[in-house]
């Protein structure tokens, strides 16, 4: 039952979600890429790119595309509604017993604790995209790889927009993946 | 009311870019200054509480604020307003990518953008990592490895490290107790 199986992921992947949508990149591609097998890891660099430059969460936007992919319209509309039911359900209770966990070091020392592990996740998401597992399934093909991944880490360093470093990156994919082959054909 | 409310986060929904942090400042001026459903001080208790929840920060604020003026028939109608723009605008696009894809221009700037993607996401790590302890970050790099290496689900390293720093306060308020 394929609509059952996509909700039981997406809730499990809202329920998760901890520490911002980079280290959600982990639980999804472990979930959507690892456990399931949905998607390819450049087809995750692909949505994840489209996710860069169009509004929204990533959590939200991977669940309408692998919905789609997986089970058309009907599946984006029950991945989307299975990732933001847990957040709806735990901010519900964190707002009603707001001032009790405000400053309460129970909270504080979960919190501290799930840090370490957060960060250890966008690490690991950006280990699978690198290197992942299917070497047909590279997302660096070739040394033009390595100088945008660097180009766009040091634009990142310098604050600029990640949507124009992305935009950016495009274009420079066109000229030098396409322009090259598309003027010997003239 | 519920009308504004779902209208206010569609509009915050339409301009969340580049993840939740960008959309503070947009979720500041509608809900604080135009609107004035909450306060200030109000507002940056809820930021701590929206990164701590699980989920992203802008359904958790969504939620937050919609509770807030119209318990939960708010927070479901703002919860709406800060999804359907993100889900419209990415069904749109998944409709119309599998036509594209195989397009030679689209491949070759795909194949840029993926890289660009990793940077994106090595970025702020080093930023992370700088305020941890290093046996903290040693427990990082462990994290990333295992996770990475063995496939294991990062559920069952959030769940243990939440047990751990649950045990950790524990016992710091019971030698503060003595």
């Amino acid at each position: 039952m394929i609509y059952l199986q996509l909700f039981i992921s997406y809730l499990k992947i809202g329920f998760f979600g901890f520490g911002g949508g980079y280290a959600m990149l982990s639980l999804i591609q472990n979930e959507v890429v690892g456990q399931r097998g949905w998607l390819t890891a450049s087809e995750f660099a692909d949505i994840v790119a489209i996710s860069q430059i169009t509004p929204g969460p990533i959590a939200i936007n991977s669940a309408t595309y692998i919905g789609y992919e997986i089970a058309g319209v009907w599946g984006s509309v029950v991945a989307t509604i299975a990732v933001c039911l847990p957040a709806l359900t735990v901010m519900l209770m964190i707002t009603k017993f707001f001032l009790a966990l405000k400053d309460n070091t129970y909270v504080k020392g979960v919190v501290s604790g799930m840090k370490p592990v957060v960060v250890g996740m966008i690490c690991s998401a950006a280990l699978m995209l690198m290197f992942p597992a299917d070497k047909a399934d590279a997302n660096f093909i070739d040394t033009w790889s390595w100088v945008f991944f660097l180009a766009v880490l040091y634009g990142a360093y310098r604050k600029i927009n990640p949507i124009l470093l992305i935009v950016l990156s495009a274009l420079g994919g066109i000229v030098v993946y396409w322009l090259p082959a598309a003027m010997a054909t003239l | 009311m519920l009308w504004q409310l779902f209208i206010s986060f569609l509009k915050i929904g339409c301009f969340t870019f580049g993840g939740g942090y960008a959309m503070i400042p947009l979720i500041e001026r509608e809900v604080i200054d135009r609107k004035a459903w909450i306060a200030r001080a109000d507002f940056l208790d809820l930021l701590t509480l929206a990164q701590s929840a699980p989920g992203p920060i802008s359904l958790n604020t969504a939620v937050f604020v919609g509770y807030k003026i119209r318990g939960l028939a708010g927070a479901v109608a703002s919860l709406a307003g800060v999804v359907i723009p993100s889900f419209v605008i990415i069904l749109v696009v998944a409709i119309f990518f599998a036509d594209v894809r195989n397009n030679a221009v689209v491949d070759a700037a795909f194949k840029a953008m993926r890289p660009a993607v990793v940077a994106l996401i090595v970025a702020p790590i080093v930023g992370l990592a700088r305020g941890m302890h290093a046996w903290l970050i040693a427990l990082a790099a462990a994290v990333a490895l295992l996770v990475w290496g063995t496939g294991l689900s990062p559920i069952y390293l959030l769940i243990a490290g939440a047990a751990a720093g649950l045990a950790w306060s524990a016992w710091i308020v019971r030698k503060e107790g003595k």
